[in-house]
């Protein structure tokens, strides 16, 4: 798969939530998602296929957590390579050639800054989960929801070892206008240091609504001339109720669109909050 | 005389190495403890005054907190001696079902950095483990976090959990990405804090 060609046609529409998606298929909290690669693939796979109905060129897989140190919390650890496996597959089915599978990369959860873990221990962890995922066939690598650059550096380095496309986004949601990682790294600096760790596609998701992420986008376009992918979630989670909701309709998603197109973004989904009734508004919103 | 005013900037800045040797200057001019300490306190609170104001971010405050407790423990001895305890204690922990530790970890850091004795339970802690660790160590004060929509109803157990058990004089301060003040108000925590400096401001006006 070359990304040139597919970003050649215009801006291309990934997918959207994965973890409020399973929520609805019954995971309760607390419970690893992954986990359900093994026990609930059926319901797993519903989630790509419903995205790709909905208009996803791109689907991610259910491995967001799968790396050792973070399965180790739910004590899966040792399942790591069939958890990540299955993720790939799963996608794999569900859609066939109809979308490209990139396969999820989080975060571990543990801070490097802080001395939680150390370099070494982030390599080898990244490392060991790109090459099961690269080897169970996925189409690219995607790091997400990173809210310490070094980590994203580091997981860059280990995915780009596997020869596949590497996109790699940072999650902004601090500082007064939201425009700065959890570590106060401003747009142009990760853009900047993502694409000289090496990545393909640079980006954030996660953290707050689509509004925002219009300047931000704005902002990672003069800093690198790689392609940018950009999921924002639906709005911030409110609780009414005692029900988490999400208040950004998918019209009103899909209606920051085209500033977010302008603003140089070239892969489009959405992050928390969003199902594929946003992924389709926005296939609709970029094929006017 | 030494330079307590330098200690304090030492520790804004988190140059460990500087603020260990300016607090063994002055317990060695034999500088009352509790002076000590408050300068150490009173910096670290500028700290959280600059992190909430978004003139600095975690990293600043991450290394301002461990030069603190660097600091702190070379003075621990003379607090000891001079009967100079911990302002409260507090229990903390992440509730149960869930794994994130960074946001609480923040808290504990910065609980400690306002001399807090802080008995850090952990993540994915059930109920019943916050009430024993509350009754065990007398605490007055405890500390809930959840980072998932899906696990915050574990909050609204953990406090229906302490009042059960009697424990209701513990003031209990909640946060986490998805927790708002409503949400506080509803489920009956005593306090909430949108991040950790201000989880500092929040325990002390409730002790």
């Amino acid at each position: 798969m070359k990304l040139d060609q597919l970003i050649a046609s215009g801006p291309v529409v990934t997918d959207g939530a994965w973890g409020t998606q399973l929520q609805t298929l019954g995971l309760s909290g607390g419970a690893c998602p992954d986990e359900w690669n093994l026990s609930h693939p059926d319901l797993v796979a519903e989630v790509p296929r419903r995205y790709v109905e909905a208009g996803s060129q791109i689907v991610l897989t259910n491995t967001f957590r799968a790396n050792r140190i973070a399965l180790t919390s739910y004590d899966l650890a040792d399942r790591a390579a069939e958890i990540n496996r299955l993720g790939v597959e799963i996608s794999r089915r569900a859609v066939g050639d109809r979308a490209h599978v990139f396969a999820s990369m989080g975060p571990t959860g543990k801070m490097l800054l802080a001395g939680e873990v150390s370099e070494d221990e982030l390599r080898t962890v990244f490392a060991e989960q790109a090459q099961t995922l690269a080897d169970a066939g996925a189409d690219a690598l995607v790091i997400e929801t990173m809210a310490e650059l070094e980590e994203a550096e580091l997981a860059v380095a280990a995915a780009r070892q596997t020869g596949l496309p590497v996109v790699a986004c940072v999650v902004f949601d601090s500082g007064a206008e939201h425009d700065r990682t959890m570590m106060g790294v401003p747009p142009e600096q990760a853009a900047a240091r993502l694409t000289a760790a090496g990545a393909d596609v640079v980006g954030a998701n996660c953290g707050q609504g689509i509004a925002g992420y219009v300047d931000i986008c704005r902002r990672m376009r003069t800093a690198t001339s790689r392609p940018l992918w950009i999921k924002a979630n639906a709005g911030l989670p409110e609780v009414v109720d005692g029900e988490v909701v999400y208040r950004t309709t998918p019209a009103q998603f899909a209606a920051h669109v085209p500033a977010l197109v302008a603003a140089g973004a070239q892969f489009i989904g959405g992050c928390c909050g969003t199902s594929p009734a946003y992924i389709a508004a926005v296939g609709k919103e970029i094929r006017k | 005389m030494p330079d307590l005013q330098e200690l304090g900037e030492a520790i804004k800045r988190g140059d460990r190495d500087q603020s260990a040797m300016l607090t063994n200057a002055a317990i060695a001019a034999k500088v009352p403890a509790q002076e000590i300490l408050d300068v150490m306190v009173a910096a670290m609170d500028v700290v959280g005054q600059r992190f909430q104001k978004n003139e600095i971010f975690v990293p600043e405050m991450l290394i301002a907190a461990r030069a603190m407790k660097e600091s702190l423990a070379l003075l621990e001895p003379l607090l000891v001696d001079a009967g100079i305890t911990p302002i409260a204690k507090a229990v903390i922990g992440t509730v149960e079902g869930d794994l994130h530790d960074i946001g609480k970890n923040l808290v504990a850091m910065m609980w400690k950095g306002a001399n807090f004795d802080v008995i850090d339970l952990g993540t994915n802690v059930s109920p019943q483990k916050f009430v024993d660790a509350v009754r065990d160590n007398n605490a007055q004060l405890v500390g809930l976090s959840a980072l998932l929509t899906t696990t915050m109803p574990a909050i609204k157990a953990t406090v229906a959990a302490l009042k059960a058990a009697g424990l209701d004089t513990a003031k209990v301060v909640i946060g986490g990405a998805p927790v708002t003040q409503e949400y506080a108000d509803e489920v009956g925590a005593d306090g909430y804090a949108p991040d950790a400096a201000s989880a500092v401001n929040v325990a002390r006006a409730l002790l």
